[in-house]
């Protein structure tokens, strides 16, 4: 018997056991390969339940584990490193009808998935206000300047209220007085030890995506100012750069900082 | 253990090949060891505790940043560590995966271990990672895969590592030999060292019917450069016969703790490691536990390094 076919039937419990197997005692192998199949299985969804805890915890444990059982084996990993594990967790959720009845549940699970990601990113030293004042005063165009993000920055734009539930899991406010229908956007960054989720003022999200994509600084908040008329240059910037969120201000073909 | 060798008209007991002394070190301390957990970070570098070495899933730390690598060098400073890992599938049909040993040689140049050690198993198919450590039939082709895995790991990582033997729950009708036979020519052949997990010996003897202790002085136990200890979890197989699990979930069954009394008898003091991946307790429980095996230990005082094999350090 090869390993592809071994391989096979360990995510797939409709397939026979496979020719090949035995047991000492002349048992059928098919009750020892179980606890392959089972193993496998259940070890993928705790994966997928450790990156996820609020998500598990909107749907509840019995709910998120038969879902989670779908995905893994629908998408298991691709990599032997499973900190990356669950990239496609949120667009299954999103597509999984059994759960469209928690609309905020792959947003939610975009946001956990984030986090992790942004647990495990590069470090980088955050932008001191100094260096971003010296830059700023350097009399190149300021328009061009480029502000770079930490390597664990995301942000996730939801038309739900992600951050507040996220938060509240969090036990940081109360769950009973939270509309779930407001949309918020979310910055998830670790500038030290710390994951940061941050709920994102109109327009940042976008400002943020744009610096990211390397952008200028004016044409990122141009294009945040038009997704929103009330966007606020100035306290965006400062709330970036409060929360270590930038490691670089630089001018496109220099290497200042 | 010698039938293979008859088989192929070779002695028993050659001279192990030379393995590239790239990074010659002292190996790990002849004491007791517990895995390094994630919840456990803050409290080892509070509490500083007396143990002899910590051992750390590889694939854990193959991340570009963050905590983990930001505890795992404090705790660096203070403690020799074993890198273990759980995903290299050293028993695949398909060639090892060249960018995990970079990862793995990247960790180790980082962290210089006092060794490098993984499993007898397979646990990645084409692109797809099971996350468990599968069997392999103990036939001539697989026999000659793994040595040449094994070669190419020493190959590319420039120090020895430990293969360890594992908890099976199936057999092969392909197989020719038992487990001992083959890991006795795997290690002949490869001049690899043995982690020998007393708690799978016990495992898969039970889940085999096989004598744990008679399949243990079956082994190279010359080879054994690390112990491993770990509990199972009882399940029953179609015939309502036990069938242990290696679930890494509860503390040392007595009967391991026994086995493990009669391995040093043979071979002797040997650095050993408490595994606990599931249900983890409190740091305190876990030292407790390897305090009982450092017990059977000579004291640290007379304790002298493990002179036999070299690690990665």
């Amino acid at each position: 018997m090869t390993q592809a076919t071994f391989a096979a039937t360990l995510l797939r419990p409709d397939l026979p056991c496979p020719a090949g197997l035995r047991a000492w005692n002349g048992s059928d192998p098919g009750a020892r390969l179980a606890v392959y199949r089972n193993n496998v299985v259940s070890s993928l969804i705790d994966a997928v339940a450790d990156t996820f805890p609020v998500t598990q915890e909107l749907v509840g444990e019995e709910f998120f584990r038969a879902m989670a059982s779908v995905f893994v084996r629908q998408h298991p990993p691709r990599s032997r490193v499973l900190a990356h594990y669950g990239a496609e967790f949120a667009d299954f959720v999103a597509g999984f009808e059994p759960a469209r009845a928690v609309p905020y549940l792959a947003d939610v699970a975009r946001l956990e998935r984030a986090r992790v990601f942004a647990y495990h990113a590069a470090d980088a030293e955050p932008l001191t206000a100094k260096r971003l004042g010296a830059a700023m005063s350097s009399g190149q165009d300021l328009c061009a300047l480029q502000l770079v993000c930490q390597p664990s920055t995301s942000v996730v734009v939801s038309e739900y209220a992600i951050v507040s539930l996220w938060a509240a899991h969090q036990g940081d406010s109360d769950l009973s007085a939270l509309d779930p229908a407001l949309p918020e956007s979310a910055l998830v960054v670790r500038p030290g030890l710390d994951v940061l989720v941050l709920r994102l003022p109109p327009g940042a999200a976008r400002f943020v995506i744009a610096l990211q994509a390397g952008a200028g600084l004016a044409n990122a908040a141009v294009l945040a100012a038009g997704e929103a008329a009330d966007f606020d240059l100035p306290n965006v910037l400062a709330l970036l750069m409060g929360h270590g969120a930038l490691i670089t201000a630089q001018f496109p073909g220099s290497l200042s900082q | 253990m010698s039938t293979l060798s008859t088989l192929l008209g070779l002695r028993t007991r050659r001279a192990l090949p030379a393995v590239p002394k790239v990074r010659t070190g002292p190996g790990l301390p002849v004491r007791a060891g517990v895995g390094l957990k994630p919840e456990h970070f803050r409290d080892v570098l509070e509490t500083r505790p007396d143990v002899g070495f910590f051992e750390m899933h590889a694939e854990n730390y193959m991340v570009d940043g963050g905590p983990f690598h930001h505890f795992l060098g404090r705790i660096r400073e203070h403690y020799p560590l074993s890198l273990h890992g759980v995903g290299l599938s050293i028993g695949a049909e398909g060639p090892l995966d060249e960018a995990h040993l970079d990862r793995l040689d990247a960790l180790i140049r980082r962290y210089r271990p006092a060794s490098f050690s993984e499993h007898l198993a397979w646990s990645s198919h084409g692109e797809v990672f099971f996350n468990d450590l599968l069997p392999v039939p103990y036939d001539r082709a697989t026999l000659d895969r793994v040595c040449e895995h094994v070669d190419r790991v020493h190959e590319r990582l420039g120090c020895q590592m430990l293969l360890e033997n594992p908890s099976t729950y199936l057999e092969f009708e392909a197989s020719t030999m038992d487990e001992a036979a083959f890991l006795t020519e795997v290690i002949r052949r490869t001049g690899c060292g043995l982690l020998l997990d007393v708690n799978n010996v016990y495992v898969s003897c039970t889940n085999h019917g096989r004598n744990a202790l008679a399949t243990i002085d079956g082994l190279p136990l010359d080879a054994v450069g690390e112990i491993h200890l770990a509990g199972f979890a009882t399940d029953h197989d179609a015939a309502g016969t036990a069938l242990l699990i290696d679930s890494h979930g509860s503390p040392v069954d007595e009967a391991v703790w026994g086995l493990y009394a009669a391995v040093l008898a043979r071979i002797g003091p040997t650095p050993t490691l408490l595994e606990r991946d599931n249900d983890v307790p409190t740091l305190a429980t876990l030292l407790a536990e390897a305090q009982r095996a450092e017990d059977l230990l000579p004291a640290p005082a007379e304790s002298k390094r493990c002179g036999i094999y070299w690690g990665c350090s």
